[in-house]
């Protein structure tokens, strides 16, 4: 690869590599305030290719690769090669990583305790844990949860937040426009823009939290909590779990202790600020 | 059919963790995880560890527990052992 950078999310360090410097160059903005830890080896490996030689110049087109290689990742023109690198890393994760039980969740923390939310794609799980993280919440990751099978903690991964379609204008309104990445207009997934979170998310993303209250938001209707049972949590979290299978028993113990350990509810909101407002609630009834 | 035997996993085999309305069986042969409901466990465990056919078992049941009304209890449980042993859970004897 021409041009490379390490990033390290969590206790996850990347190694993106890419044939054009563009990708490297907006990763390394957005990830300014990281560590880069260049002595410790890379747990995952991204590449962004180009599909022949010469298709660096003449239609650039990102591929996706690395590790583990999907065949049906689309290439994406260059301009969105900042996206592919993040696809690409999250891919590489969610296939790859072996030592937690990876959550496709969101989640936040206050102290040591957190709130884990599952969702699917436009659950609003994104734009919820982004929103608390601006006020006094620590973001532990908008995508993905690591939760640990000996010690049931949590383990944040707070990488670059994907902010999507109607969340942008919501948090640019919000936060000091430095920490917005470019626009990305058009892409499969809508127009998305990046938002670096606070300095405390970037400085504290070592330190494990105790779940405490699991989430599983849907975005619209009115508001509603309903209690769920552990069963439908164990099986929700493992539909939502990329790596449950590949773990074997370890993955097993730590889902039936996780539900059996933390209260669940599914909520409905119809906007951001009810949802927030779930969620204290939730979270100061849980605290009692 | 009702006369079938069928030997339960080794204890070693399963792991069986009851969540609320679901239980999940976790198969460390298969590495698979099973979500079933009652009877499903109550079966297994109790199975022991001789063969034994639905009829054995549905007086086992009916010991600890009180099946009046449930129909005919050694046809549903010759039919749930079936299900266990498309599962692996339960093997033919």
């Amino acid at each position: 690869m021409r041009h490379s950078t390490r990033i390290a999310v969590g206790p996850v360090q990347f190694r993106v590599g890419s044939d054009w410097a563009e990708p490297i160059a907006a990763l390394d903005r957005l990830y300014a305030n990281y560590s880069k830890h260049e002595d410790r080896p890379a747990d995952a490996t991204v590449r962004l290719f180009a599909a022949r030689p010469w298709r660096r110049w003449l239609r650039p087109s990102v591929h996706i690769g690395g590790d583990y290689v999907v065949p049906d990742a689309l290439p994406l023109p260059l301009s969105m090669g900042l996206l592919a690198a993040e696809m690409g890393m999250n891919l590489q994760v969610a296939l790859g990583w072996r030592r937690h039980l990876l959550l496709h969740a969101s989640a936040v923390a206050k102290g040591a305790r957190a709130v884990i939310l599952s969702g699917a794609s436009g659950s609003g799980k994104s734009t919820l844990a982004a929103l608390l993280g601006e006020g006094d919440w620590r973001l532990m990751g908008d995508e993905f949860t690591l939760l640990a099978p000996e010690s049931g903690e949590a383990f944040a991964f707070p990488r670059a937040v994907s902010l999507k379609n109607e969340a942008i204008a919501e948090l640019a309104s919000r936060v000091d426009p430095a920490r917005l990445g470019p626009l990305l207009a058009g892409t499969p997934k809508g127009d998305i823009r990046h938002l670096v979170p606070c300095a405390e998310a970037i400085d504290r993303m070592d330190e494990a939290a105790r779940p405490s209250l699991l989430l599983f938001p849907r975005f619209g209707g009115d508001a509603a909590v309903e209690p769920m049972g552990e069963g439908e949590a164990f099986v929700r979290l493992t539909e939502a779990s990329t790596n449950y299978i590949a773990l074997g028993e370890a993955g097993f113990d730590a889902l039936t202790r996780l539900v059996r350990e933390v209260p669940a509810f599914a909520i409905a909101y119809p906007d951001s600020a009810s949802g927030m407002a779930l969620v204290e609630q939730l979270w100061a009834e849980a605290a009692r | 059919m009702g006369d079938r035997r069928y030997r339960a996993a080794p204890p070693e085999a399963l792991r069986v963790e009851p969540l609320g309305q679901l239980t999940a069986i976790f198969d460390r042969r298969s590495v698979q995880t099973h979500l079933v409901v009652t009877p499903m466990p109550e079966i297994l465990a109790a199975m022991g560890a001789e063969p034994c056919d639905a009829e054995m078992l549905a007086a086992r049941l009916a010991a600890d527990f009180d099946l009046e009304g449930e129909g005919d209890v050694c046809a549903i449980v010759a039919e749930r052992l079936r299900e266990l042993a498309e599962l692996g859970l339960v093997t033919p004897a």
